[in-house]
């Protein structure tokens, strides 16, 4: 295995030790750890998931999917989410031409649809709660309040997230440090929506045929 | 304390009232007096020798991984004493509670006891213990300056200790949980334990489980992004891949553990049924979920240690380890396997014969790659020339105690066989057979073997081996008995016993941990004795001939590490530089560039540790301020841009050169 040349004297130390090195680059390291990051956020919804399709026939003489759901909402909500997503997008792709008021104009955007996707979901709650299908009435209800509601604070950690970034961004520019948070945020926020197409089947569409 | 229905709240204080001091139990008054006057005394002693600013300057806003890692080291020690007096506390209750006796200690107190031992030596002994190893050596064997993300491992720290913090807390202010160290419900829920015992365990490991999850995720990135040039995967130290598999199961299986704590809180605060009886809950939901975090995490703790003894029995034979790649896919395959036999800690359940049968058989395969790590150190040691120092002699003193282990473990793998032994003292002594002959002592190895490293001084040779042989025959005095009383039968978390017959056999595990507390002693003296005897213990960089990375430089290392990043030729990179004659290189130094310390981490832990209490007391209006300062703290941490320095060239060659000096003058290796 060892290295068969000679290295006595100077060139074995130029062999063996880095003699012009430079630093690693500013958040070298960043992207593979948010990465590591997600797959970890990831377990946490596979773990609320798997408590939904355990728990989620256990309706305890209450309510049950068919009573509770509304489609259309959700599709409007769904539909709230997936934009918030393209116009993220959008903003990324003003990002990479260097147009900060671009940039900053589609995240705005993109908050509006997540703030919208968040009202239709309290209200959904509300009118939930209200006719008495609350977390606490059955273990189905339990299930499906835990990991929707988990999501949805997954949403408004994203859009005080966002929030800060318009700041930082407004301050600064689009300077390395800001575009690798966007990227971040950017992940996270293709995340969420991946998330809630696996809650948008398996919760709503999966429960109305069950 | 002892009223079974919940307790009235207020809006300033919730539910905390003076009651919920527990000055009406003399021993917990006692305990408290202890602490408080030893903690004033350190308090004082810091403050009159105007240690506060050093402190905080050079130990708890660095971003320094070694001092991290020692700091994690400090915490485990410090929280390894407390688990042990509960310990002891339980052997002595044991041993005396025959013949009508009731003992010493009322249900409610010995209930709170055997819980806060279990999670203590886990969540804030076993993983500070491990944490902190990896820390220090980590970045270190593979020639990196720091980890990825070193603020973020500041704070991970701190969210740790914040977690220990509250552990501690609980000992005076109410009480700690009675459910045992997993909380099962339906007794912990709200219906059965309406205080805040478990509350104070849900938010404890919630917030000491932000900071693994997050070391984890650290660890994970440096090794795979900062090695050294030439350092493949195949040419890591064996230590950096267990460490690695160890820190890939804490991010695979933490966040598991974070969300069956949420759901059992929110069944404790919100009202829900996840794990009630009724409601359509399910409680064999939780125990199926928390161990699947739960199995993996004996493997995180046990799988760094394997890594150290791979490089104390390589060091001390003087020889490359036996089988470097079969050590390797052993790692991984245990690092799988951790995850498919979680099902082996309820045979009892009753899934039937099929399930059991492939977790029993899952479990049982577990024995294969661990089988062939052992061999590879037994043909490692194989005409090596051993040095029979104290990292040895805690290696060797494993490979005993967890084979026995281990193969005790096999037998209750087999679920027939686990029906009668289940739940029983029998897998108490398995467990700590393991647990304490692997991860303990695997932990003092790494302590004796590395501690010339951080400090730059060995430790004190027989105050060492008089801890070691307390500890070894005190192990096997303490736990042997629990075997004997497993088979007859004696389940474990029991405060009395009716048959008389059982008595000797408590009496002489007790004795056993009175042998270890002796060992603890002659530990702690060890450290005291050679700390005063610094300048005569003195070594080199190199004190044991070592092979790997972190031995090629200064004892202490100089905050940057390396002066120069080394290139790796060999899978043992050191040994490789000293036997090919490769001078050090002694000039043309560069800016070093490094991260700047920073407070955030210990503030924004802090904010956790506020809300995490006010959550326990149901004190609203503290919790809120608590999450928007751990919140807005954050934030405010991210409008700094400025995080890094450059050590100055000239600086660099300074503390270079006088170890190139020192190196000269004792005409050491290298």
């Amino acid at each position: 295995m060892s290295t068969p040349v000679n290295l006595v004297g100077a060139e074995g130390t130029a062999a063996y030790y880095n003699l012009n090195e430079h630093a690693h680059p500013e958040g070298y390291s960043t992207m593979l750890g948010f990465w590591i990051y997600l797959m970890s956020d990831c377990l946490i919804f596979a773990i609320l998931f798997a408590c939904y399709a355990v728990l989620g026939g256990n309706y305890a003489a209450g309510p049950g999917p068919k009573d509770l759901f509304e489609l259309n909402l959700v599709a409007a909500n769904t539909v709230m989410l997936l934009f918030s997503s393209i116009t993220y997008g959008f903003a990324m792709l003003a990002m990479q031409r260097n147009a900060l008021r671009a940039t900053q104009g589609w995240l705005v955007v993109t908050a509006l649809f997540g703030l919208a996707f968040l009202s239709i979901e309290l209200y959904e709650f509300h009118g939930l709660i209200a006719e008495g299908a609350g977390p606490w009435r059955s273990a189905f209800l339990s299930a499906f309040f835990t990991l929707v509601g988990t999501h949805g604070l997954h949403v408004t950690f994203g859009l005080v997230w966002l929030t800060t970034l318009l700041v930082q961004t407004g301050i600064q520019g689009l300077t390395t440090a800001n575009r690798r948070r966007l990227m971040c945020l950017s992940m996270f926020w293709h995340f969420l929506d991946l998330i809630w197409i696996g809650v948008f089947t398996v919760v709503y569409l999966m429960g109305m045929l069950r | 304390m002892t009223a079974q229905s919940a307790p009235e709240t207020s809006f300033l204080f919730g539910r905390l009232t003076l009651d919920a001091i527990p000055y009406h139990e003399p021993i917990l008054v006692a305990t408290f007096a202890v602490v408080a006057v030893g903690g004033l005394a350190v308090l004082g002693l810091i403050t009159r020798y105007k240690l506060w600013g050093y402190l905080w300057r050079e130990w708890f806003t660095s971003v320094d991984h070694k001092k991290i890692g020692i700091m994690y080291m400090v915490l485990g020690l410090i929280m390894f004493t407390r688990g042990f007096a509960d310990a002891m506390m339980m052997r002595l209750q044991q041993a005396i509670a025959f013949n009508g006796s009731e003992g010493y200690l009322p249900a409610h107190h010995y209930d709170q006891v055997f819980t806060a031992h279990g999670v203590i030596m886990i969540f804030f002994a076993g993983m500070p213990f491990i944490t902190g190893l990896m820390n220090y050596v980590v970045p270190m064997q593979i020639g990196a300056r720091d980890v990825s993300f070193p603020f973020l491992n500041n704070f991970s720290f701190w969210m740790t200790t914040s977690g220990a913090v509250l552990v501690m807390a609980s000992l005076f202010v109410g009480e700690f949980a009675q459910t045992g160290w997993l909380a099962y419900p339906p007794l912990s829920n709200l219906a059965y334990s309406p205080n805040v015992g478990v509350d104070y365990y849900i938010w404890s490991l919630q917030i000491a489980g932000v900071g693994t999850t997050l070391s984890g995720i650290n660890l994970i990135v440096t090794i795979l992004k900062l090695r050294a040039p030439g350092m493949g995967l195949m040419k890591m130290p064996v230590f950096t891949w267990t460490s690695l598999c160890a820190n890939i199961l804490i991010v695979a299986s933490f966040p598991v553990l974070t969300a069956v704590l949420a759901l059992l809180g929110m069944d404790r605060y919100v009202g829900t049924n996840f794990f009630t009886n009724d409601f359509g809950g399910n409680p064999m939901m939780y125990v199926n979920l928390i161990w699947i975090w739960g199995h993996p995490e004996v493997y995180i703790l046990i799988l760094p240690l394997f890594g150290v003894f791979s490089e104390v029995t390589s060091a001390f034979s003087g020889k490359k380890l036996f089988g470097y790649t079969s050590m390797v896919y052993a790692t991984v395959c245990i690092t799988i396997l951790s995850y498919l036999v979680w099902l082996h800690h309820f045979f009892t359940m009753g899934s039937g014969a099929s399930v059991n049968s492939f977790f029993g058989i899952t479990t049982m395969v577990i024995s294969i790659p661990t089988g062939a790590k052992l061999f590879n150190w037994l043909f490692t040691m194989y005409h090596g020339r051993i040095r029979f120092e104290l990292p040895m002699m805690w290696t060797i003193a494993f490979m005993v105690t967890f084979t026995v282990g281990g193969m005790t473990g096999v037998l209750l793998a087999v679920p027939p066989a686990d029906f009668v032994l289940h739940n029983s003292l029998f897998l108490i002594a398995h467990f700590h057979n393991v647990i304490i002959g692997g991860v303990v002592f695997g932990t003092f190895a790494g302590i004796n073997y590395w501690w010339p490293k951080a400090f730059g001084f060995r430790l004190d040779p027989f105050w060492g081996k008089i801890s070691f042989w307390c500890w070894l025959v005190g192990f096997w005095l303490a736990f042997m008995p629990l075997y004997v009383l497993g088979l007859m039968g004696v389940t474990r978390r029991m405060r009395v016993f009716d048959d008389p017959s059982l008595q000797i056999w408590f009496v002489i595990a007790a004795f056993g941990a009175l042998l270890i507390g002796c060992g603890i002693a002659a530990m702690m003296t060890q450290f005291a004795v050679s700390i005063r005897n610094r300048e005569k213990l003195k070594v080199d960089g190199d004190p044991w001939n070592a092979r790997t990375l972190e031995w090629s430089t200064s004892s202490p290392p100089p905050e940057y590490n390396f002066a120069f990043t080394p290139i790796v030729h060999d899978l043992d990179a050191w040994w490789d530089i000293k036997s090919h004659g490769v001078p050090r290189p002694t000039e043309g130094f560069r800016d070093i560039h490094m991260p700047r310390n920073t407070g955030s981490g210990i503030i924004l832990a802090g904010f956790a540790l506020v809300a995490g209490f006010a959550l326990v007391w149901h004190i609203w209006w503290m919790a809120a301020l608590g999450l928007v300062g751990l919140i807005g703290g954050a934030i405010f941490h991210t409008f700094n841009y400025d995080r890094d320095f450059d050590i100055p060239a000239a600086l660099v060659a300074e503390t270079e050169g006088a170890y190139t000096r020192l190196l000269a003058k004792g005409g050491l290796h290298a």
